[in-house]
């Protein structure tokens, strides 16, 4: 099936929860919602679901209007970021209740249940009650309940959310295959940009309660719309700095001065905002078109192989990440490069007008 | 092996055991001597042994006292149990009608026992009060002071009156702290509002259900007041329960040995069941907790 949002609104309390959405959902595609929290993912999922009615708008299955119809006769299936299952009735009860309700008959359900519960590899668990498995295998029954009905729509809300990292990890490498073979729409809620790449398939960055951009997953990433896009899809955010073109060169506000080159070379003067990714910068100078930046070491934060460095310059903070671990000192003044060929520009608006080739952007060096 | 033995930590615990003997070992060693000896006066007292025991166990009074404290004490949670979690569900979930119905709810909590017991005292009175007058009106003929079964009942009906509210308020926060979540879910599944009771309101509730259960239980096994204020455990025995009759042997009589020895028994009785409910309790919390 095809899902179709026309211009779906919902505003709670005089309150704009949802702005005007719309977008298509193809079958058998998985879709990532990436957003900060309170950015309506959840509302909007609700509304998918047919849980509550948008204020204005409308929803189509197939070209099908079922704005109105009640959640029970749609189909669907949803996990939520708590792990929601039935409190006394064991993992295999648990599972088989939606098609208890359909009534599926005896044989059919014991076999589905078995399948599916083998497929999130809690097959040992059947005879547990819910409070006797761990979050992760919590998850899993809520999950094998959603896959065990043939939904037409799968929701997923945050679900690993709750899960520590290791777990999360395993998870998430799971679920694009375990969904794979379906004609099943899924979509994702999360708000994080790194799950949103590993989860592939299609990307709609919501914020503030409109879907600012929706397209293959690295597509958006290589491209964000908006600058309020590239701080949702980065992590860290992406580093801004405000910039003018005039005489034929790029001027940023720290006082250095760019070449209008490669994907720069069409900017028109004006204002602009420039936006380089903290992966993207480097504290050794790979290329003579590098500019060297002068910043004070703020805070530096290391993770297993990278070091992020935060530094301040003309009242900004900028996060520059490291390969290996550093230790660099606090208050000290340090070093960096900034490729201009890296550089993505927006105008006056906030919209991108530059983006540097997704070859330079996957690439270390240029 | 080489134990530490730090004799400072004799000295931290002695506080607590000054007050645990003061309050409650000490007194209730001295029920323990009267139940064990007939006393005259000071001077003069003579050691009887079990006799006391065997006297009270074997009086016909004392068992009537117990089954019809039985037959209350279960109509008490048979009635405000159920009625208390229907009241529970029923309660908005938000808005302005929460704290409405919280206070009205508070409201019986907070009235003292032999306060609860003069009100419907007078509230059942055929002649002046509202109550009676009403249901003798309709042609029913109530009296609780000639009518065994009218007294039993209106001690039965203020207790529920009272007491109710503590069920609904425990339930109704075991019903809050559902995430909306499971509703959610139950929805898409396509489950009916008694499958919701049945499969998550009433196992998220059992925690709760089960420390409510163990209060009514225990205080409506302690009642003493509401049937001294309404009728002084009368007509004859109706509603003499166990706290009645204790109190007939040893102020009405003065037989403090036989009525100490009953005290021990009455005491032995609670404490069983409350050993009962903790483990029950306890074991529900480590169900919990996994």
């Amino acid at each position: 099936m095809t899902l179709t949002l026309e211009n779906i609104t919902k505003t709670v309390g005089g309150e704009t929860h949802i702005d005007d959405v719309s977008m298509t959902l193809e079958p058998g595609s998985f879709n990532v919602l990436l957003g900060r929290t309170l950015a309506g993912k959840t509302s909007l999922m609700r509304m998918m679901a047919g849980l509550e009615p948008p204020t204005s708008g409308r929803i189509l299955v197939n070209d099908a209007d079922v704005t109105g119809m009640a959640v029970q006769k749609r189909n669907v299936a949803m996990v939520y970021q708590q792990f929601i299952n039935y409190p006394s009735m064991n993992v295999y009860d648990n599972i088989a209740s939606p098609l208890k309700l359909q009534g599926v008959d005896k044989a059919e359900i014991e076999k589905r249940v078995r399948e599916t519960a083998e497929l999130m590899h809690i097959e040992h668990l059947l005879d547990r009650l819910p409070q006797e498995l761990s979050g992760g295998q919590q998850q899993r029954t809520a999950m094998a309940r959603a896959m065990v009905k043939d939904c037409t729509l799968l929701l997923l809300d945050e679900p690993l959310v709750n899960l520590d990292y290791k777990l999360r990890e395993e998870l998430r490498e799971e679920i694009p295959n375990l969904l794979a073979k379906r004609d099943t729409i899924v979509v994702y809620a999360t708000t994080e940009p790194m799950e949103a790449l590993l989860l592939g398939g299609k990307c709609a960055v919501m914020h503030e309660g409109r879907v600012t951009q929706f397209g293959p997953t690295t597509e958006v990433y290589h491209n964000p719309a908006y600058v309020e896009t590239g701080l949702i899809f980065s992590d860290p955010p992406i580093n801004l700095l405000k910039a003018e073109v005039r005489d034929g060169a790029l001027y940023l506000a720290s006082g250095h001065q760019v070449s209008l080159s490669g994907h720069l070379a069409d900017l028109g003067n004006g204002n602009y905002t420039v936006g380089v990714r903290a992966n993207h910068l480097s504290v050794e100078q790979e290329n003579a078109q590098c500019v060297a930046m002068q910043g004070q070491v703020e805070l530096a934060e290391i993770t297993g192989s990278e070091t992020f460095v935060h530094v301040h310059f003309n009242d900004v903070s900028w996060v520059i990440q490291e390969e290996g671990v550093h230790n660099p000192r606090l208050g000290e003044a340090t070093t960096f490069y900034l490729d201009p060929n890296r550089l993505f520009a927006y105008d006056a608006d906030d919209r991108l007008v530059a983006a540097p080739p997704s070859e330079i952007q996957n690439g270390k060096a240029a | 092996m080489n134990k530490i033995t730090n004799n400072k930590a004799w000295f931290l615990v002695l506080p607590v055991f000054f007050i645990v003997a003061i309050s409650a070992i000490i007194p209730l060693m001295t029920v323990v001597n009267y139940s064990v000896q007939d006393i005259f006066d000071p001077q003069t007292r003579f050691f009887v042994g079990t006799e006391w025991f065997e006297q009270v166990l074997g009086d016909r009074r004392l068992h009537d006292a117990l089954i019809r404290q039985i037959v209350y004490t279960m109509s008490v949670l048979l009635i405000e149990v159920p009625l208390g979690i229907a009241v529970a569900l029923t309660l908005p979930r938000k808005g302005w009608g929460v704290s409405a119905s919280m206070v009205l709810l508070a409201l019986p909590l907070l009235i003292p026992w032999n306060v609860v017991g003069t009100i419907w005292q007078i509230f059942g009175r055929a002649d002046i009060g509202l109550g009676g007058y009403v249901i003798n009106m309709l042609g029913i003929d109530y009296n609780y002071s000639q009518n065994p079964m009218d007294a039993w009942v209106t001690v039965l009906v203020m207790d529920v009156w009272h007491w109710t509210s503590l069920i609904v308020l425990l339930c109704y926060a075991g019903l809050r702290s559902i995430p909306d979540a499971y509703y959610q879910a139950a929805k898409i599944d396509g489950a009916s509002n008694w499958a919701v009771f049945r499969f998550i309101q009433l196992p998220k509730m059992q925690s709760v259900l089960v420390i409510g259960v163990l209060l009514r239980f225990m205080d409506s096994f302690m009642i003493y007041t509401e049937p001294f204020v309404l009728t002084g455990g009368g007509p004859g025995t109706a509603t003499t329960f166990l706290s009645q009759f204790l109190v007939t042997i040893a102020v009405g009589q003065f037989d403090l040995g036989p009525a100490a020895a009953f005290s021990l028994i009455y005491f032995l009785i609670i404490l069983l069941v409350c050993w009962v409910f903790y483990t029950v309790v306890m074991n529900a919390g480590k169900r919990e907790e996994q």
